[in-house]
Formats: C-alpha cells, sequence, structure tokens
C-alpha cells in the first residue's frame, strides 16, 4: 500500500505540473500487432542505440589527428613504425585500454548490424505494401536514414588511419574527382589539397561523431513519432481490418518484450565483440600509399558501389576538350542512385497506377501483389550482382574459378538476372495465389482416406479455419481506374492518348491476379464457397464477419 | 510470439474447437497448418474491450494473473534465475576488468575475450528472463484498438486556413511586395555565405595533379630502405620493385602521386609500345598509380608480365607498355622515363610526360 501512495504521490506530482495522465495512460494501451518481420526496424534501432553507446566510449580515448608519431606501444610487431596519432590511438584502445577492443568490436560489429538490419526493414515495408498512404513520409526518412548511414559507416571506419581504409579514401577522391566541372575542387576542398593530406581524419571525425549522428538521431525520432501517431500497420487476419489494430498493449506486454529484444541484441553484439574479430587494423599497417595488399573489400553495405565500379567497362571519354572518366562516374553514382530515386518515387507512382489514393493500414501478403514483389526481387537481383561482384576477388579464390569470369558473368548478370528475377517472382506469386484459391476451394488435406460404400476410396479435405482463411482471402481491393467518362467498350477521353494506354497497361500489370474463387473475397453477398469434398459443421463465421477483411468497403473509412 | 502459450494459458475456448474440427481432430497438426500458411497462430484470447452494440463495458482490459498456480511459480522461478545468472555475469564483468590486465597480445585476447563472454551472458539472461516472463506469466492477451482517419475535419482545415491567412493579412506580407522581395533578396547571402566560407577548406588544384615530384636526376630509392639502386644490383629477370623518389619518404602527399613499380625483363622480352629510351638495360619503371581510381597496381606476375590492381582488378600487360588488358582501367600507366647518372645509379630523365592516378575533368 505504501507504494500505492508513494506512486501516486510522485504522479500528482508530476500531473500538476506536466498533466499527463490521460496521454500517458493512451500511450500505455497502445497496441503493438505481432509478427517476426516488425522486428527487424526494432533490430536497426536498438543497433544505433549500442552505436551511440560504444561510440561515445570510444571518443574518449581516440585522437583524430594524422600528425606522424613513431610508435612505441605494447604492439611489438609495430614497434619504431611511422604512423598517424589515428592510428597510434586506435591501436591504443585495442590494447592499452581495458575493454577498448571490446568496445571497438562491438561498434564495428554494430554499424554492420545497422546496415543489415535497415536492408531487411526497407525490404520487409516494400514487400507487404507498408509504403503505402499515409506512410510515404516515413518512407522517404528511411531512404535518407539509409544514406546517411552509408556515409556514417565510410567515415566511421575510415577514422583509424589504416592501409584498408586508406585504400577506400583514396577511391573516394579517384570518385569526386570523376564529377565534371567541379570534381577537383570538391576533392581538393575535402582532403585540405592533395591526397591524403592531414585533414581528412579530423574533418571526418566531426562529421561521424556529431553531425550524422545527430541527423540521424533527428530524423529516427521523427521516424518512431509518425510511426506512433499513424499507428502500426498489421498481417492479415481473423479480425483484422483496415480500421482497427489487433495486438497486445505497449504496458507490460511491448515494453518487456522489447526490453528483452534490446538485451538480446546487446547480448548477440557482445558475443560477437568478444569471439568475432573484426577490422583487426594492426595487421593492415598504417596506411601509406604506396602498399596495398590483395583481397581488399569495404564494409559490407559499401559492396555494392564497389561491384559498380568493378563490372563496369573501361569507357573515358574526352567532353568538350575535359576528360570525363564515365568508367567511374556513372557506376559509382548512377546504379545507388536510381534505386535510392526508384524506391523515392515508387509509392507515388504505385497511387498513379492503381488509381489508388485510400489509406492502407492492412498489409499486403507479398504473393498477393505479383508486379510490386517482382520489381522488388528484380531490383535485390540488380544489387546482389553488384554486390556479390564487389567481393569477386574473394569469389574467385574461394571456388577457384578465374577472376576475369567472376567479372564477365556479373557484366551478363546484372542485365539479365533482374529480368529472370522478375519473371520467376511473378510466376511463383502467381502459383502460390493458386495454391491459396486451391485451399479455399477445396480445404486442407486431413490424411484420412475413406472408403466409399461403392469400393471408392476417397481423401478427407477440412475447410480451412476462419483464422487461415482470413489470410487467405486477404487481397488488395484495387478499385477500377477512375472513370473519366467513357462507357462501355469506348475508353474514357482522359484513357485514350499515349499516357492513358500506357497507364491502362500499367494498372493491369499491377493488379494481376489469380481470381478468388466464386463467392469469396470482394464484396461477397452471400456463400463461403467452399469446396465439394468439404466437411460439414465447421463453425465458421458468419458472411458479413468474412469479408471483413481489407476487401470491406470503404477502406478509407471516410464514413 | 503469439503462439500457444503453455498451461498458464487461460481457456482457449471456441478457436480451439474450431481449430479441431478443422483440422480432422488433430491438433498438432491444425498449429502446423498455421506455420505453412505463415500467419500468427489464431488469437486465443479474449477481446476485452466491450463491443459497440451497448453492452455494458468491462471495467477491466487485462486480466489480473495466471490461473495455473504450479506453473507460475515454475515460471517465476526460472525468470529470478536468469535475472541471477544475469547479475552474477556482471559481477563477473566487473571481476574481469580487475582481473584481467592488457598490454600484450596475449593479454587482450584473454581481456577481450573475459569481457565480452560476462557481458554477452549478462545481457542474453536479462532478455530471456524478461521472454519468460512475459510468455508464461503475463496472460495473454489480445486488445483491439480502433484507427481514425488522419485527414483532419473540414471544421478544422478552414479554421486552420482562416488563421493562417488572417495572419498573413495581419502581416501584410502579400499586400506590401518591396518588404517580401528585399526579405528574399536579404537571405540570399545567407545561403550562399556558408558555402563561400567553406573556400579555405584547401587549395584550388591548379595544375598540381599535372605533376609529380620526379625531376630530370632525381634518384630512385627503394621504398622502405631509401637505398639508391644500380642495374647490377637489380638484374634478375622477372624482378619487381616499389621505388619512390630520393628524399620523399616522408611525403604521403608526394608519395601518393610520386609511387613507381620497377621491373626487369629478360632480353628482347619488352615490346611495343613500352618506350625503350626511357629504359636501362631492361629495366622498366611504370607509375603505381592505377588511372582507375588511384590504389597502388601493386601485384605483379612474373609468369605474364601483368600487373594487376587490387582494388578493381584493372590488369596491365608490363611488357607491352602497361597497356591494359582486362578490368575498369581506361588508361596504361604511364612510364617514368630512366637513365643512369654519373654514378651509375637508376635515375629519372624527366617526371612523367602525363599525369599519373584517375581522371580529372581538367586533364587534358
Amino acid at each position: 500500500m505504501s507504494t500505492n501512495r508513494a506512486l501516486e504521490g510522485v504522479g500528482t506530482f508530476l500531473d500538476d505540473r506536466l498533466h499527463g495522465a490521460r496521454g500517458i495512460r493512451i500511450f500505455l494501451r497502445k497496441i503493438f500487432p505481432d509478427h517476426w518481420s516488425f522486428l527487424l526496424g526494432e533490430i536497426a534501432l536498438y543497433s544505433f542505440i549500442i552505436l551511440l553507446l560504444t561510440g561515445t566510449f570510444l571518443t574518449l580515448f581516440f585522437q583524430p589527428s594524422m600528425s606522424t608519431i613513431t610508435y612505441h606501444g605494447s604492439y611489438l610487431p609495430l614497434e619504431g613504425v611511422k604512423m598517424s596519432r589515428a592510428y597510434a590511438s586506435t591501436l591504443d584502445i585495442s590494447f592499452d585500454v581495458r575493454g577498448g577492443l571490446l568496445m571497438r568490436q562491438i561498434h564495428h560489429w554494430a554499424a554492420d548490424l545497422f546496415m543489415a538490419a535497415i536492408f531487411a526493414h526497407m525490404i520487409r515495408i516494400f514487400f507487404t505494401g507498408a509504403y503505402r498512404k499515409p506512410r510515404e513520409v516515413n518512407w522517404l526518412i528511411g531512404i535518407t536514414l539509409f544514406t546517411l548511414g552509408l556515409i556514417e559507416g565510410l567515415f566511421g571506419y575510415s577514422l583509424p588511419d589504416d592501409l584498408l581504409s586508406g585504400a577506400g579514401l583514396r577511391i573516394l577522391e579517384g570518385v569526386l574527382q570523376s564529377i565534371p566541372i567541379v570534381g577537383t575542387y570538391l576533392a581538393f576542398f575535402l582532403f585540405g589539397g592533395p591526397f591524403p593530406g592531414n585533414d581528412i581524419v579530423p574533418r571526418m571525425y566531426i562529421l561521424h561523431v556529431l553531425v550524422i549522428p545527430g541527423l540521424l538521431l533527428a530524423l529516427i525520432t521523427a521516424h518512431l513519432f509518425i510511426m506512433v501517431f499513424q499507428k502500426h500497420t498489421q498481417m492479415p487476419g481473423k479480425g483484422r481490418t483496415n480500421q482497427n489494430v489487433v495486438g497486445q498493449p505497449m504496458y507490460p506486454y511491448f515494453m518487456a518484450k522489447t526490453g528483452a529484444y534490446f538485451f538480446f541484441i546487446f547480448g548477440i553484439l557482445a558475443l560477437a565483440g568478444a569471439a568475432a574479430q573484426i577490422n583487426p587494423v594492426w595487421l593492415y599497417g598504417p596506411y601509406n600509399p604506396v602498399a596495398m595488399s590483395a583481397g581488399s573489400q569495404p564494409d559490407f553495405y559499401m559492396g555494392m558501389l564497389e561491384g559498380a565500379l568493378r563490372v563496369f567497362p573501361a569507357w573515358n571519354w574526352e567532353v568538350l576538350g575535359h576528360d570525363f572518366a564515365f568508367n567511374v562516374f556513372v557506376p559509382a553514382l548512377v546504379p545507388l542512385g536510381l534505386i535510392f530515386t526508384g524506391a523515392a518515387v515508387w509509392p507515388f507512382i504505385e497511387q498513379w497506377v492503381t488509381g489508388d489514393k485510400r489509406e492502407h493500414h492492412l498489409l499486403d501478403r507479398p504473393r498477393n501483389a505479383p508486379t510490386r514483389t517482382a520489381i522488388g526481387m528484380a531490383v535485390i537481383t540488380f544489387y546482389g550482382v553488384l554486390w556479390a561482384e564487389g567481393a569477386n576477388d574473394i569469389i574467385a579464390d574461394h571456388f577457384n574459378v578465374s577472376l576475369y569470369l567472376t567479372t564477365q558473368i556479373a557484366q551478363v548478370a546484372w542485365l539479365v538476372g533482374p529480368i529472370l528475377a522478375y519473371i520467376i517472382t511473378k510466376r511463383i506469386c502467381l502459383g502460390l495465389q493458386r495454391k491459396d484459391v486451391h485451399l479455399l476451394e477445396h480445404g486442407v488435406e486431413t490424411g484420412i482416406i475413406r472408403q466409399l460404400p461403392s469400393g471408392e476410396f476417397i481423401e478427407e479435405t477440412a475447410p480451412v479455419d476462419e483464422e487461415a482463411r482470413a489470410v487467405l482471402e486477404s487481397r488488395p481491393d484495387y478499385e477500377p481506374l477512375p472513370d473519366l467518362g467513357g462507357t462501355g467498350d469506348v475508353p474514357a477521353p482522359g484513357m485514350r492518348g499515349a499516357v492513358g494506354k500506357v497507364r491502362t497497361r500499367l494498372y493491369n500489370l499491377a493488379t494481376e491476379s489469380v481470381p478468388l474463387p466464386a463467392g469469396n473475397g470482394h464484396r461477397a453477398v452471400e456463400g463461403n464457397g467452399h469446396g465439394q469434398h468439404a466437411v460439414e459443421g465447421n463453425g465458421h463465421a458468419a458472411p458479413a464477419e468474412v469479408s471483413s477483411g481489407p476487401d470491406a468497403p470503404p477502406a478509407d473509412g471516410e464514413h | 510470439m503469439s503462439e500457444t502459450n503453455g498451461p498458464a494459458e487461460p481457456e482457449r475456448g471456441e478457436d480451439l474447437m474450431a481449430d479441431l474440427a478443422a483440422s480432422g481432430g488433430e491438433p498438432d497438426e491444425g498449429q502446423a497448418r498455421h506455420r505453412v500458411i505463415g500467419t500468427p497462430a489464431p488469437a486465443q484470447a479474449r477481446t476485452l474491450l466491450a463491443d459497440q452494440r451497448g453492452e455494458p463495458a468491462e471495467v477491466r482490459e487485462l486480466p489480473a494473473g495466471p490461473e495455473d498456480l504450479p506453473s507460475a511459480k515454475r515460471a517465476e522461478r526460472a525468470v529470478a534465475a536468469c535475472f541471477t545468472i544475469a547479475m552474477l555475469a556482471g559481477l563477473g564483468f566487473i571481476a574481469s576488468y580487475v582481473i584481467f590486465r592488457v598490454h600484450t597480445i596475449n593479454n587482450v585476447f584473454h581481456s577481450n575475450l573475459a569481457l565480452g563472454l560476462t557481458m554477452a551472458v549478462a545481457f542474453l539472461a536479462l532478455g530471456a528472463g524478461a521472454v519468460i516472463w512475459v510468455r508464461r506469466l503475463m496472460p495473454n492477451v489480445e486488445l483491439t484498438e480502433q484507427r481514425h482517419v488522419l485527414r483532419s475535419t473540414p471544421e478544422n482545415k478552414a479554421a486552420f486556413a482562416k488563421t493562417f491567412e488572417e495572419g498573413a493579412e495581419a502581416s501584410q506580407f502579400v499586400k506590401r511586395p518591396i518588404i517580401r522581395r528585399t526579405l528574399i533578396a536579404a537571405t540570399v547571402p545567407a545561403v550562399i555565405a556558408p558555402i563561400v566560407l567553406l573556400r579555405d577548406s584547401g587549395p584550388l588544384p591548379e595544375k598540381s595533379l599535372d605533376h609529380t615530384v620526379w625531376k630530370r636526376g632525381t634518384r630512385l630509392v627503394v621504398y622502405g630502405t631509401n637505398r639508391p639502386l644500380t642495374p647490377a644490383e637489380f638484374n634478375s629477370p622477372g624482378a619487381s620493385l616499389s621505388v619512390i623518389p630520393e628524399g620523399f619518404a616522408d611525403n604521403d602527399d608526394a608519395l601518393a602521386k610520386a609511387a613507381t613499380t620497377l621491373i626487369k625483363f629478360g632480353p628482347d622480352e619488352l615490346k611495343a609500345p613500352t618506350v625503350m629510351n626511357w629504359t636501362v638495360d631492361n629495366i622498366v619503371a611504370y607509375s603505381k598509380i592505377c588511372p582507375h581510381l588511384g590504389c597502388p597496381a601493386a601485384l605483379y606476375e612474373q609468369t605474364t608480365h601483368h600487373i594487376l590492381c587490387p582494388c578493381h582488378q584493372s590488369t596491365f600487360d608490363a611488357a607491352r607498355g602497361a597497356k591494359v588488358i582486362f578490368g575498369p582501367a581506361s588508361r596504361p600507366l604511364p612510364q617514368l622515363p630512366l637513365m643512369l647518372n654519373a654514378q651509375g645509379y637508376l635515375v629519372a630523365q624527366s617526371d612523367y610526360h602525363e599525369p599519373v592516378g584517375p581522371s580529372f575533368w581538367e586533364r587534358s
């Protein structure tokens, strides 16, 4: 009882001044729908928190200076070697600060996990259509976070000024120089003169520990606020509609689960930091522009850029009497630029093609949006080929194939692969839809074989239960393209021109699916359309409830 | 997460019956089928919010606690055990910090392992305890919350528009174009100034990328030992060395352009377009800086005479003027003109005759 009184006392004190009881009560009861894929974004969030914690520790010891000293520290193989203070202090963190190596390794693993989680989260958002209205803004924030994460990571692993990351900076210099007209100036301003200069490490340092993390923190905060405000999306299921959220409340359930999840992620990263060596800069040696070793690889999230640079043909042209390094400028900026720009405009393109301006809170199963899923897989294949090509020397070495062959394969695969991925994915999606339709029509095989009096054997099937039915029947509810005045077979005036024809074709492509069995799905009025072999008395819900899926008009909730 | 819980679960009611019916009296198979379809398991719990049909509202949203007491007791002990392990591991972390020294590779290895493992165990045990707590002790519930349309009501929108217009009118921003235009003009320098301020972040490139520090008579010294070379000391065909201009060993800015590869060939192995006048005794010198993106083209294969850049695998034929035979590089490695000085040491005849390293706009 005294606890209660204490709580009441503190609560009253705060509420008298801050007025929180109602708002916080609503927040405590905020509903979190459950699905494993919803945890991917949380991995990114918690990795970021771990990055802030471990990164702050590292700043206490790291010296972002390129002035040269002669090393006389604990790591004897480098005794007497000239190196920058940045490199020397990284050695000191690793060998002379207790827990320093652990924090360095957790920091680096967490950075890799951060980027990997963003990748996976973004893919999940795309394939389930979670970016649709009203969540386009959060989708754009997400793409910005991804881009910032790439730069933050590049600067972070370049800070120790070791041989490997120095080569990465050299490549950055070359890429900057390839930019027409201003490239050479950009490179000189960034590096404070000719490469490598003495300025790049302190400059990257302040960007890495203050500017970019500040932007990341602000954008992540906005990302989460918008998510809370708009409420979560949910996967289709029984009782889940476009107008509700079904799940467990924030307090105490989600709090306890997400706390556990944070500890798991921190625990796994600590395990990685303890047992899995990452970025052993003492083995690479300090940077010098004369040396380089085979098998140089950037961190995985830069691999796609690296692969694009490797795969592109050696085209270098003179433009207006100037040297234009097509072979650098195009692969460094175009493939990733296309993916990011394409991702950013995709929600709006899809809205235009389908004419669908409604809010969507119920997610699509990837199979139910075959064209979107196929495009997603094509982009992933495009990215994946270039990413693998970024490690083609490692692949050639481990699989004992010719180095040049790996590049030649990639030169074909980055064009052909996405097309194949598109076709195959689409067929798989439509096949899975057919399977769903089959389940709805004929039910689930029970494994019971029955002999009829006539001697005939039949296998009994059972209709799918309500929960599964709700999932199987969930389909995007496309509206027909807006009627602009056409009648019958005569197309509307707005759909007659070239743009209209393209739009009609794209609409047909985007909405392609296997129709649900008669009586199911869209605006079903009666009947549940079970197969003929259905066992009677399965206790399914009334028709009205069955159709209350995503298909229930009006999905907009404009009433 | 929402899979079937253990005995702590409240009665499952109709859904279980539906499952049984659906799967032909075999509940396990029913569960398996759920997973195949890839959806969360059925919502076993009750939706505890009152529905909208005017039934009396429930006072409680969440049930008080588990009904199966022995199972709850077991779960409680498991949670407490996990938290105890976490505490012990945490203490172990502090102890490891005190016990394990660093300063040698071996010590660091042990310290890192002890600190990391205790930390991992502490966090993983905390997480495991919390998960057991949620899943075995807290009664499984599922609540439903209604969404509201995000779009504002027409009244609110109209009120907003009115307020905004009133403000605009009161400020007379629209009515007085001269204020508006001069204000906009005033912000232009504020946008440009920060960019101008960055001007001194580096010198202008001017012609600095066109040249390296090599000059007529600069001795080639071996990278690492800084010893000058005579052809007699470098006489086994197939050998290659990294050389730098004498006096610049500590100047990374100079070396980033001047690093050079020296290769000794056998008689008659060097072919056009190698400039033979720039070789001495079948010793040829090429820039080590890859014309693609500036990495040191550091790998040399004796049997094929190929120079390979490890960054993007541009490959150059050293016997034929370092012309490109594979990869993204668009130009051969520039050749450094060599000669002997009066003392018989290898020296440069001149700087490279073209800019070394990656392309840039002003390169001609």
